[in-house]
């Protein structure tokens, strides 16, 4: 087997992989703030990667400068979106949130099929991030070594303010028991809004590092999401470093099937999540809520 | 800050779901003093302290904080008033440690204890600093639980059954800072089945029953009326 | 008027609208909302019954599809036979799916059902006899009972509608016999079922099954009525189209799918023609429900009716 295939494809994995944990991360902040499965997360990273695009295209806005004011954008569209309409429905059942936040995912990404057609656009990744390095084994481009780190530095970041930070401790506090944290006079509906803001961009942090190597397309999110939610039943949404873990463990493996066995990638996440739920149905990690 | 009533219940309903609890709570606490709540399991003390706080569903009536009508007001506005609340399951994070419990709640208000001073109240807290929340014994779990809003300078507390299951030097401890709150001139509503405890803090005795309040005793009549208390609480 | 007498006169509408339907309207187009009411009430059987909302019907409804298409084409099967080998299919996958997703609950049953879903719509992308994106084609719709040619549209709107009018029975004896009551107190109460002594497993497996058979009976239905199984059939979309019928007309509602549908079908042709893109009205309905009237279609006028 050739080896610049093999790591290529591993390398692919896990690229995917650390898009899995900033998907999943966002969306394991958001469920245990707001008790909601965020499927319109898809729809987030999709208008993160075409911002990106439009500000490139349309006001020849480059890549490190989209790289700030993209999440700013997504995470204030998405706290508009959580005042307008989630904050309508919290005291239901957690099963409205999904509803939702699918017919939020529907409008948003039938609203950009409507705009711009389904066929993807290439964005070139920024100067500095292109070429790359021989390794004599295999060709490894800047780009997505830098995919890698920039994705792990977010996960990081997002970890290290939840756990030793003062906003991190009114983060778990409120997540934890809400109305109690009402009590001692933290503005939680304030904190949910800012929490879905932040969960949001993280998935708008994830199109936008995407773009340059998947093509900017408005169907780009829909199916990503599902694979989360599978990445999601299989890690569990308790642990912030186990969910992690598991993303990119299950990139590294879908590339490494994608090696093996090219027809089967795309379904090895759905094949694993099975075998899980078969042997622990709660998770590997799994709290159930 | 001139009104001398702190805390000013009328009228009050409250609600859990369907269930109506509190039918037409009336009671008024004036600055500086001690009540209790007495009264049987059920009785609905709880659910008053929850509705003081912004905590029940549905409410109604009138009640008052230091001036200000909070009927409709939501639980961080109340808390921001200046009210210290201590559960009755004390409401500890499992996913904070001791320190991160102390440190959450924001200032409400001026004359608030430092950690240092929160420490040399309770020492055990300092050794326990880095525990999680929950894995402390239950009476630490009380102490973190009042050494929290003592912390956050609030000068009106509601604290519901503090020594509740716990062992009686534990008990006086609890006690002892309890008094020392009210020797600093703060407003204290206190929750509690422990009769020798209540009579020792508070200056009056609300009887409660069925959600309202039945009867009044204050600390000169305690001697003559303790019969009344006992028969309360069902002793 | 008592229950039972509303219950009566609502049949006696139900079944003279359909016998009328086809003076009023396009039978093809009846014979879509027919399909989708089918369809929404299969999931509706499986949410109202057990309380579980799964977001991944289109695998039964498109599994079945292109089962019943196959049968049909390939094997030369006659219609009643083609049928069922559709319904088949779809119980068959109704087992396994149940058997993996009812061990988790609300959400989480969700995302897996969800999951599950995409995976059956990757294997319809690899699977020859699916023949990808282009869809199975040409399904010859054949003879209902071997007499009637369903060439004919009004044979086939009729043969439709005692299918669909048969499968709306069926669902209705399930939910008042004594299985539905039991698997309405595993879903009010599971612990209590489960002291009980009911194996709840079972009952919700059982539940979901019947579910996918009924799912499946619309897809195989309308592959053959439509002559054509696509992706479209199996993509995650039909699953929110299905939630969203559901949902129109009205959640826990025995006619609110079949009002859903209609709505939802009417709207699909309308939008067909006007440019607007489907999926972006559908969400903006979708929101709409959720945020303003949750009780759709049936539960509102339920509701005005109860409150005059």
């Amino acid at each position: 087997m050739n080896a610049q295939v093999l790591f290529g494809q591993l390398l692919i994995g896990l690229i995917n992989g650390s898009f899995y944990a900033m998907m999943s991360l966002g969306l394991a902040l958001i469920f245990g703030l707001l008790g909601i499965a965020n499927i319109a997360q898809g729809a987030f990273y999709m208008m993160g990667a075409f911002f990106t695009w439009m500000l490139l295209r349309w006001f020849n806005v480059g890549y490190f400068a989209a790289l700030a004011l993209v999440p700013i954008a997504i995470g204030v569209i998405g706290m508009a979106i959580e005042r307008l309409l989630l904050a309508r429905i919290y005291k239901l059942d957690h099963m409205y949130g999904l509803l939702l936040t699918f017919g939020i995912l529907m409008l948003v990404q039938g609203l950009f099929v409507w705009l711009f057609a389904t066929a993807g656009r290439p964005y070139p990744a920024p100067a500095a991030l292109s070429g790359g390095f021989d390794l004599g084994f295999m060709f490894l481009p800047k780009y997505r070594v830098w995919v890698v780190f920039a994705s792990l530095a977010f996960c990081l970041a997002t970890w290290l303010v939840i756990e030793k930070t003062p906003l991190g401790r009114t983060l778990r506090a409120a997540t934890e028991n809400p109305m109690l944290t009402r009590a001692f006079g933290v503005n939680v509906p304030a904190l949910m809004t800012f929490g879905f803001g932040v969960g949001v961009a993280l998935a708008g942090a994830a199109g936008l590092l995407a773009a340059p190597i998947y093509s900017v397309s408005p169907i780009m999110g829909g199916d990503l999401i599902i694979v989360v939610f599978a990445v999601v039943v299989i890690g569990g949404m308790g642990s912030i470093l186990g969910s992690i873990v598991t993303s990119l463990v299950l990139g590294l493996l879908e590339g490494a099937t994608r090696v093996v066995y090219p027809q089967g990638a795309n379904m090895v996440i759905f094949v694993i999540m099975i075998a899980v739920l078969l042997v622990r149905p709660a998770g590997l990690f799994g709290r159930e809520r | 800050m001139a009104d001398p009533v702190s805390l000013s219940l009328h009228d009050v309903h409250g609600f859990y779901g369907e269930s109506h609890v509190l039918h037409g709570l009336s009671l008024d606490v004036v600055r500086g003093e001690a009540v209790s709540i007495i009264g049987r399991n059920g009785a609905g003390k709880t659910t008053m302290m929850r509705a003081i706080m912004g905590l029940l569903e549905r409410r109604s009536g009138s009640i008052i904080v230091k001036g200000v009508e909070t009927i409709v007001a939501a639980p961080e506005r109340i808390a921001r008033l200046g009210v210290g609340y201590v559960p009755e399951d004390r409401g500890i994070y499992s996913s904070l440690d001791v320190t991160e419990n102390l440190l959450l709640p924001p200032r409400v208000g001026d004359d608030c204890m430092s950690l240092v001073d929160i420490y040399r109240l309770f020492p055990n807290l300092e050794e326990r600093r880095r525990s999680q929340g929950t894995r402390l014994s239950g009476g630490e779990q009380q102490m973190l639980a009042i050494a929290r809003v003592l912390r956050t300078g609030a000068d009106l507390f509601l604290l519901d059954e503090p020594t509740e299951g716990l062992a009686p030097v534990i008990v006086q401890r609890i006690c002892a800072a309890i008094v020392g709150m009210k020797e600093k001139g703060h407003t204290i509503v206190l929750v509690e089945q422990n009769v020798d405890v209540a009579a020792h803090i508070a200056d009056r005795h609300y009887i409660m029953e069925h959600g309202r309040i039945i009867d009044l005793i204050t600390r000169s009549e305690l001697d003559a009326r303790s019969d009344r208390l006992k028969s309360a609480l069902g002793i | 008027m008592k229950e039972a007498n509303v219950d009566k006169l609502g049949w006696i509408l139900l079944a003279a609208a359909l016998f009328v339907a086809p003076w009023l309207f396009y039978p093809l187009f009846l014979v879509k909302v027919l399909c989708y009411a089918l369809f929404a009430c299969a999931f509706n059987l499986l949410l109202g019954s057990c309380g579980l909302m799964s977001f991944g019907h289109a695998a039964f409804f498109g599994s079945a599809a292109y089962v019943a298409g196959h049968a049909a084409k390939v094997w030369g099967l006659p219609f009643e036979a083609s049928l069922l080998c559709g319904v088949a299919a779809a119980a068959l996958l109704g087992v396994v799916f149940g058997y993996i997703s009812i061990r988790r609950q609300g959400i989480y049953f969700a995302m897996i059902t969800l999951a599950l879903a995409q995976l059956i719509f990757f294997i319809a992308l690899q699977l020859p006899f699916t023949h990808a994106e282009d869809g199975r084609t040409g399904i010859p719709r054949g003879r209902v009972l071997g007499l009637f040619a369903l060439d004919n549209n009004i044979v086939l709107y009729y043969t439709t509608a005692v299918i669909f009018l048969g499968a709306f029975a069926l669902i209705r004896l399930i939910m008042n016999s004594v299985f539905g009551q039991i698997v309405r107190a595993v879903r009010d109460n599971e612990m209590r079922a489960t002291s009980l002594g009911f194996d709840v497993n079972r009952y919700k497996l059982l539940a979901f099954t019947l579910s996918a058979a009924i799912a499946g009976l619309a897809g195989a239905n309308k592959a053959i009525a439509f002559k054509l199984a696509t992706l479209v059939d199996v993509h995650w979309t039909t699953s929110g189209n299905v939630v969203l019928m559901t949902l129109l007309g009205g959640l826990g509602a025995l006619f609110g799918p079949v009002a859903g549908a209609i709505v939802f079908v009417t709207l699909e042709n309308y939008l067909a023609d006007s440019g607007l893109p489907v999926q972006l009205v559908i969400g903006a309905i979708f929101i709409l429900c959720i945020v303003l009237f949750r009780r759709g279609i049936v539960g509102e006028i339920e509701h005005f009716v109860r409150r005059r």
